[in-house]
């Protein structure tokens, strides 16, 4: 097939939508952290998008979508964009290229939940080239690639299992080996500038639209639909959050926006293969089980700083699940649970079940190294002062 | 009538206001500021530079009390702000001559 103009416009404007997502995930971080560790946050998001960039173009592309090995990772046919070209099937491979790419630099800015306001730069940047380089790529590979998720008959339209699944749970593992923030429990750690937040949190509603819409990678109906069923499940999560928060004391807009980010999530998987009354379903309840997560997060005492693990693991294992269970014939050419098919919804829980356990592990052993040998954490003068001056010698009020 | 200022770490404010409010003290003026002790700011070595970090950012607490209250409320700060290293803070009492109220024409003036 020739290349595609309008499909080709399309997908230009979608990887500059998706690429401002990056910046909302450390504005959305950035403002429920103290005032102190604000730059900290947004930087790290903005130098996980440049790491990527670069590791995706060498070695990440090809290890993602380069001739499968096993079922488990691409081949080495793509290093450094070889044989990466102009043409391509609808639109150039080299816009597949970096469409892909933008979503592997989200999914790293996503992770520093798990390490914010205490994880040393230099280590989060060594971990963040390995952490995609074994975490991100394979999974990709296995959904998108030709991997065995995709064989097996896997949906994954826009990245529940590979950006989600793997940095909620790859956040979990973070915080588990770093360890609970100075003060954790003891002292107050509100949200220092929800304004920050809720900027954020706009940007990432907004860059969603062509973060799913965009991976039906044609300027066509599925797209359309994405579109539509992702804007219906962010409303749902953000209005069943908002109530849930409203009964235990007020319906706060952190609650709102969190909500809204809970059914963004859980409709990422599902975006090309359901309709908009059962992405009410996915969003609503992805509010509700999100916003559990969270309070069980916190009873447990437990220190994944900004929930990407309440938020995006839960969300996005959710999702997985019910795309299994709501998928429509009508919609994208597979029927779920509700339709009969047991057998797509025992696929979805069994590929996330994998996702989240790869994740989860490899992310755990990865960050011990790295704990080991560089260490992983500023040292408790330098967590007191804040990141802000202590990794990057700058402040918000000097 | 005394004025009692108080400097603390910013993480301690939750605990100070608890511990003054279960005793009876609510009245407060709280201010964020920054400053340094007597260890001359914090000194934090990045690969054999030195980053001197002079101004830390500090609560100040100002309470306006009666004579018999200063003591009680020292031993109070000192109990809910001490974690036991450098950088606690410091109490400071003054004395105040009057206080007036802004909504009616009440007026106490200090012995």
């Amino acid at each position: 097939m020739a290349i595609d103009a309008g499909d080709t416009a399309f997908i230009i404007i979608c990887t500059a939508m998706v690429m401002l997502m990056t910046p909302g995930v450390g504005l959305f971080y950035g403002g429920m952290v103290r005032s102190k560790n604000i730059i900290s946050m947004i930087a790290m998001c903005f130098i996980s998008f440049a790491i990527v960039s670069i590791q995706w173009v060498t070695v990440g592309y090809t290890l993602s979508f380069g001739s499968d090995i096993s079922g488990f990772i691409g081949g080495l046919d793509h290093l450094c964009l070889a044989g990466v070209g102009l043409d391509g099937n609808g639109i150039p491979d080299m816009l597949f290229m970096v469409f892909q790419l933008v979503f592997a630099g989200v999914t790293l800015a996503i992770l520093t939940s798990g390490v914010a306001e205490r994880v040393k730069l230099s280590s989060f940047m060594v971990l963040g080239v390995l952490w995609t380089t074994i975490v991100y790529d394979p999974l990709a590979h296995w959904a998108w690639g030709g991997g065995w998720a995709g064989e097996l008959g896997a949906l994954d339209f826009a990245g529940g299992t590979v950006v989600h699944i793997s940095s909620g749970f790859g956040a979990l593992a973070l915080a588990l080996v770093i360890g609970n923030r100075v003060g954790f429990g003891k002292y107050s750690m509100e949200a220092e500038n929800i304004t920050t937040t809720l900027l954020g949190g706009a940007m990432l509603w907004f860059g969603w639209f062509a973060f799913n819409a965009g991976s039906a990678l044609a300027a066509d109906g599925i797209a359309v639909n994405a579109l539509v069923v992702t804007n219906v499940s962010a409303a749902a999560g953000a209005i069943t959050w908002m109530l849930a928060a409203w009964i235990k004391g007020k319906p706060s807009s952190l609650g709102l926006i969190s909500g809204a980010v809970a059914g963004l999530v859980a409709i990422t998987p599902a975006s090309g293969f359901v309709g908009p009354m059962s992405a009410i379903i996915i969003g609503g309840s992805a509010g509700l089980l999100c916003y559990g997560a969270l309070l069980f997060r916190v009873r447990k005492g437990l220190d994944e700083s900004l929930d990407a693990w309440a938020v995006h693991g839960m969300g996005g294992f959710w999702g997985a699940i019910a795309t299994g269970i709501f998928a429509s014939a009508a919609v994208g050419g597979t029927d779920g649970l509700i339709y009969g098919n047991t057998h797509q919804f025992l696929v979805q829980l069994f590929d996330a079940s994998v996702a989240v356990i790869y994740a989860f592990v490899m992310t755990y052993i990865l960050a011990i190294i790295i704990d080991k040998t560089l260490g992983l954490r500023v040292t408790e003068e330098e967590e007191y002062v804040g990141l802000d001056i202590s990794q990057h010698g700058e402040s918000t009020t000097a | 009538m005394k004025s009692v200022k108080a400097v603390i770490r910013p993480e301690k404010l939750e605990d100070v206001k608890a511990a003054l409010e279960e005793k009876g003290y609510f009245s407060m003026t709280v201010r964020e500021v920054k400053g340094r002790g007597a260890q001359k700011g914090i000194c934090l070595q990045y690969r054999g530079k030195q980053i001197k970090v002079d101004m830390i950012p500090k609560t100040e607490i100002e309470m306006v009390v009666g004579d018999d209250d200063v003591r009680p409320i020292i031993e109070i700060l000192r109990n809910s702000a001490r974690t036991g290293k450098f950088g606690d803070g410091k109490i400071f009492v003054y004395p105040v001559e009057i206080v007036a109220a802004i909504r009616n024409d009440d007026e106490i003036i200090s012995e």
